[in-house]
């Protein structure tokens, strides 16, 4: 394997020849032919092969019959209730908790920054938010069932100590909020890690000229620090957004099949076509990358406006 | 007043990430009536079926990290020394992974290389290994790519290469003997998130029929009582070295680099 992929780049980069590196000038009209791109042609290649062409044949499979002719047939038949239904609670649980995570995150991420607590709370909180923004997945799904569940330790301790029936009370951790509380788990840390930076950006003097013109904490908060912060708040908020929209592993071990949000329905329509039509599964597929891409767009385009002034 | 409300905050928070993590230890250790053994670790480790899946899964993600390293160390290289102009290009095809979910790649994956396609990987189980390998490079691409290009940015690639050469090394001297070393740093905490992230994939390996830990996991989550939670103190574990090892080498590497 390793001469397999290390012989296509080794060869890439042999065409220029050793004598080209020491060309420093800056681009100079020249007659020779530029090779150069030859080295990236293996990167370009995987990305091609693995990457843009499985995303390209569910974007064009979306638009075609069985037959291979163009139609709109398989978008149009995304607007079925059921379809809508499950790209409407696939939206509401990627908002509830985005929201819940941006919200939560920079709450925490500001009380390490600016709330006066001491400085050796910081490196291991932004380790942690490594380790549990990256402890998705199955794992986190049983970690919640074991808290959150019909047994679990705060559901029992709830009705032993305090007598408080979760159950009763209408929770159930395979519903709506018991997806939404799972998901802030990987949310907030990704918001922690995210923000902090900013929350770092926020200069000392704009405080003090705020308090020197007579303003208060709330008034220096709402039209100065919040004011430069939206975009990174609202970008990140995107960012998570498409986070827990695209999330599969989780909600399929939290909830099997008892919840039809967007991925669990692909998921089963892959398995096994249980829409009954190939080309709704790509049409399916489709709208999720519409959804994250317009999320995604969104956050870089917000990322630039913050960047502004946080540098 | 202000100090105590972020240590409110902060408390409160810690209290919901730490829950869900004594609840799932808690389960794990409660499979004997009435007293805490570590009977469901005992009977996860005698399942031959644990012992294939996560076999298959560390090999996976070796080989995922042996083939991102060839992959991304030329090409970020190149791109640095010889292609600058492109760099922004690169660095937003690197991030696609995290913009397109990886269960619709996947699904593209089975419908572009089934069986009646030019390129027929899913119709061998060695062409399915292969196909796995490839998606598990494209999820890890952008840390992978970050993390190298990064270190990269830390060192004077065009000097290094022009010495190199002068020297009388060619490309492959350059790059394992040169460049590799000098960014191993970067390498490492890449190939830890790689390792992270190829654990404890459940969506790619489940649609592709393959023997990995995440869907084993999932299975077992469906069929039995205590041994899940085992296997979820495992994989957290598993993460938890994973990112305390790249805090580690980024640590070290604070001292073996002379003083500017």
């Amino acid at each position: 394997m390793r001469s397999a992929a290390s012989g296509p780049a080794g060869g890439g980069f042999s065409p220029n020849g050793p004598s080209r590196v020491t060309d420093h000038s800056p681009p100079a009209p020249r007659r020779r032919l530029n090779l150069a791109w030859l080295g990236i042609l293996p990167f370009a290649a995987f990305v091609a092969l693995f990457l843009i062409a499985p995303t390209m044949k569910i974007v064009i499979g979306a638009f075609q019959r069985v037959d291979g002719s163009f139609t709109f047939e398989n978008i149009a038949g995304l607007f079925t209730p059921s379809i809508l239904a499950s790209y409407w609670i696939s939206i509401k649980i990627s908002v509830a908790s985005a929201a819940l995570g941006a919200l939560i995150g920079f709450l925490m991420a500001a009380a390490m920054v600016l709330g006066g607590l001491p400085r050796f709370i910081r490196a291991p909180l932004l380790t942690f938010s490594g380790v549990a923004s990256n402890f998705a997945g199955v794992p986190l799904a049983f970690a919640f069932l074991a808290t959150l569940g019909p047994l679990g330790l705060v559901t029992m301790w709830l009705r032993t100590e305090f007598g408080i029936n979760l159950r009763a009370l209408g929770f159930n951790i395979l519903s709506f909020w018991g997806l939404t509380i799972t998901y802030i788990f990987f949310q907030i840390p990704l918001m922690i890690l995210i923000i902090t930076p900013a929350l770092d950006g926020l200069k000392r003097e704009w405080r003090e000229a705020a308090q020197s013109l007579g303003a208060s904490a709330r008034q220096y908060w709402m039209s100065v620090a919040l004011p430069i912060l939206a975009p990174s708040i609202l970008g990140t908020f995107a960012l998570l957004f498409a986070n827990a929209f695209g999330a599969v592993a989780t909600a399929i071990a939290l909830t099997g099949s008892s919840l039809n949000i967007v991925p669990i329905m692909l998921f089963a329509q892959i398995r096994g076509d249980v829409l009954g039509n190939p080309h709704l599964g790509y049409a399916m597929a489709f709208g999720m990358i519409l959804v994250t891409a317009l999320a995604n767009v969104l956050y870089i385009w917000l990322r630039i406006r913050s960047e502004r002034w946080l540098k | 007043m202000k100090r105590a409300a972020a240590w409110a905050i902060l408390l409160l928070g810690m209290a919901y990430f730490i829950l869900p993590l004594i609840g799932m230890v808690e389960f794990s250790l409660s499979m004997k009536r009435g007293i805490y053994s570590f009977e469901a670790y005992r009977v996860v480790f005698a399942d031959p079926r644990f012992r294939e899946t996560f076999t298959y899964s560390v090999v996976m993600a070796v080989l995922t990290i042996l083939f991102g390293i060839l992959l991304v160390v030329p090409t970020a290289f190149w791109v640095r020394l010889k292609l600058p102009g492109l760099r922004p290009y690169i660095e937003f095809v690197t991030l696609l992974p995290l913009v397109i979910p990886a269960i619709v790649v996947v699904f593209g994956y089975i419908r572009l290389y089934n069986t009646s396609s030019w390129l027929p990987l899913t119709g061998t189980i060695g062409g399915t290994n292969l196909l796995l390998l490839f998606g598990y490079s494209m999820l890890s691409l952008p840390y992978m790519y970050r993390a190298i290009d990064t270190g990269l940015r830390t060192i004077d690639v065009a000097t290094l290469t022009e010495a190199a050469q002068s020297l009388g090394a060619g490309w492959v001297t350059i790059l394992a003997r040169i460049i590799l070393p000098n960014v191993l740093v970067a390498v490492l905490s890449g190939a830890f998130v790689t390792f992270a992230i190829v654990m404890g994939e459940f969506t790619l390996a489940a649609l592709l029929n393959r023997p990995a830990f995440g869907p084993y996991l999932q299975l077992m989550g469906a069929n039995r009582a205590y041994e899940p939670f085992a296997l979820a103190t495992i994989a957290f574990l598993i993460t938890w070295a994973c990112m305390g090892l790249i805090q580690l080498v980024t640590r070290l590497s604070k001292f073996d680099r002379a003083p500017k």
